[in-house]
């Protein structure tokens, strides 16, 4: 892009591994997160946190897979804490120990986010596909009386949506701060599970309803966030906030992206931050440059007067359903590829006359030809 | 507590307000000022509002800060004060950024 000046980013993504113990059938991880390995060592994510924080960095969500499984996670976090970001864990809670929580208290991480599948056990550990729901809840009840706020994050569908209420009573039963409900959106492991997932237009907008009473009656308490799917809305909201433009990620294999999945988009590509500065990574990287400002815009995006608010949309989700990284987001109503969203709604209410089954998270990617 | 005319007003501010565990005041020397940083958010304070903030600190009551106010912002008449001190606490307390003292 020419002219702009760089934008300024406010949080980075520090995905320190893409291990983790569950399965969960919509990941946000790449389907080949197997073929990609941990590359940056404890000094490397010292690095990027100094050079993400001179650029403007506030906050650090340390997430994964599942960021426990790092045994330098409590020097990372002290590392954010000299630098004074706001760190945010993103975890399963598994595997634990209370003492470890309270090292990373000591070293001064602010937030625990813990997710849970469904208020109900067997349900979370099916979606999860691993035992793990008691030891969530025992995970929350140390969050919090070690002192640390807690969020509560439940990722819906179309199994759960109906379960709402209970996610809400749960997460008011183990005091969480803030609740998170949030809809699976529909890339990576999501999307190859769509047919078992999507919900139709009558779950959503009962869930959403309940939801909306809730923020208002928890309000001040508990804070209480529904993110819609994408497939639901009229226009897309700003993918990430834009591309390139608030939020950076760094992979586990050292890539600097603009978004959890921008590096699965072909003919993208991003620098590592074991070779090139963050800085020079987020100005001038071909694949940060590629979809930031609007000049790469096709119609109807170009000539539209939301395109400096929703930024066209989200890139991944442009090219699992059309191919194309650079369209349009089909979740857009005026996209000329909305039909493909507006087929998947339709078949969302069709009953389906044989059982849907999930694709687990595996190592196994489950359609890549053999190489 | 409410000013007359606004009965609901101040409702949800604690009687002596601290800043939530979950919100951290930081200096932003790209800016200049202060941000209000807590999960997944983060709010760019205007001087006045990093002001109001950094006098929850859970001794001071709502009184107790505009009368601190006060002394800085002298040429505000006093209700118009209070009345930007109970709107802005109150919309923070509507995102559970503040708690009671102990």
């Amino acid at each position: 892009m020419s002219g702009a000046a760089t934008p300024r980013p406010y949080t980075l993504v520090a995905e320190l591994t893409y291990a983790c113990p569950l399965h969960c059938v919509y990941c946000s991880n790449p389907l080949d997160f197997a073929r990609r390995h941990d590359a940056l060592d404890t000094d490397d994510w010292r690095r990027v946190l100094r050079e993400a924080e001179q650029l403007g960095v506030v906050q650090v969500n340390l997430t994964g897979g599942e960021p426990l499984l790092r045994p330098d996670l409590e020097a990372i976090v002290e590392q954010a804490r000299e630098l004074d970001l706001y760190s945010n864990l993103i975890t399963s809670g598994i595997p634990l120990e209370r003492e470890r929580l309270q090292r990373l208290r000591r070293a001064g991480l602010d937030n625990v986010q813990v997710s849970i599948q469904d208020p109900r056990p067997a349900e979370s550990d099916r979606i999860a596909g691993y035992e793990s729901f008691h030891r969530k809840l025992q995970v929350t009840r140390w969050v919090k009386e070690l002192g640390f706020p807690l969020t509560v994050n439940t990722v819906l569908h179309r199994e759960n949506l109906e379960r709402i209420g209970e996610v809400i009573a749960l997460a008011e039963e183990l005091h969480a701060d803030r609740l998170e409900l949030a809809n699976a959106q529909y890339l990576g492991w999501a999307f190859r599970n769509r047919a078992a997932l999507l919900p139709t237009a009558d779950q959503l907008q009962r869930a959403r309803s309940v939801a909306t009473a809730a923020r208002k009656r928890l309000e001040g308490k508990m804070e209480v966030v529904f993110v819609v799917p994408d497939y639901y809305v009229e226009f897309p909201p700003a993918c990430m906030d834009g591309w390139g433009r608030r939020f950076m990620v760094v992979s586990p294999d050292g890539l600097l992206l603009p978004c959890l999945l921008a590096h699965t988009l072909p003919g993208l590509s991003f620098g590592n931050v074991r070779e090139r500065s963050v800085r020079e990574l987020w100005t001038s990287s071909p694949g940060l440059t590629a979809f930031r400002g609007e000049e790469w815009m096709p119609e109807p995006c170009k000539s539209c007067e939301r395109k400096t608010v929703d930024f066209g949309g989200c890139r991944c989700q442009a090219f699992f359903l059309t191919g194309n990284a650079a369209a349009t987001d089909p979740a857009c109503s005026l996209s000329p590829d909305h039909g493909l969203v507006e087929a998947a709604r339709a078949k969302a209410v069709e009953p389906s006359a044989e059982l849907v089954r999930f694709s687990y998270r595996t190592a196994r990617p489950p359609s890549e030809p053999s190489r | 507590m409410a000013p007359a005319g606004l009965p609901d007003a101040g409702r949800l501010i604690p009687s002596r307000p601290a800043l939530a565990a979950k919100a951290r005041l930081r200096f932003d020397r790209t800016s200049g000022g202060y941000m209000l940083l807590y999960p997944e958010r983060g709010l760019a304070l205007n001087p006045t509002a990093a002001n109001i903030l950094k006098l929850c600190n859970g001794e001071l009551t709502l009184d107790g800060i505009v009368e601190r106010l006060q002394r800085e912002y002298a040429e505000r008449p006093a209700p118009d004060l209070r009345q930007d001190v109970v709107g802005f606490l109150e919309e923070m307390a509507r995102r559970g950024l503040l708690v009671e003292g102990t």
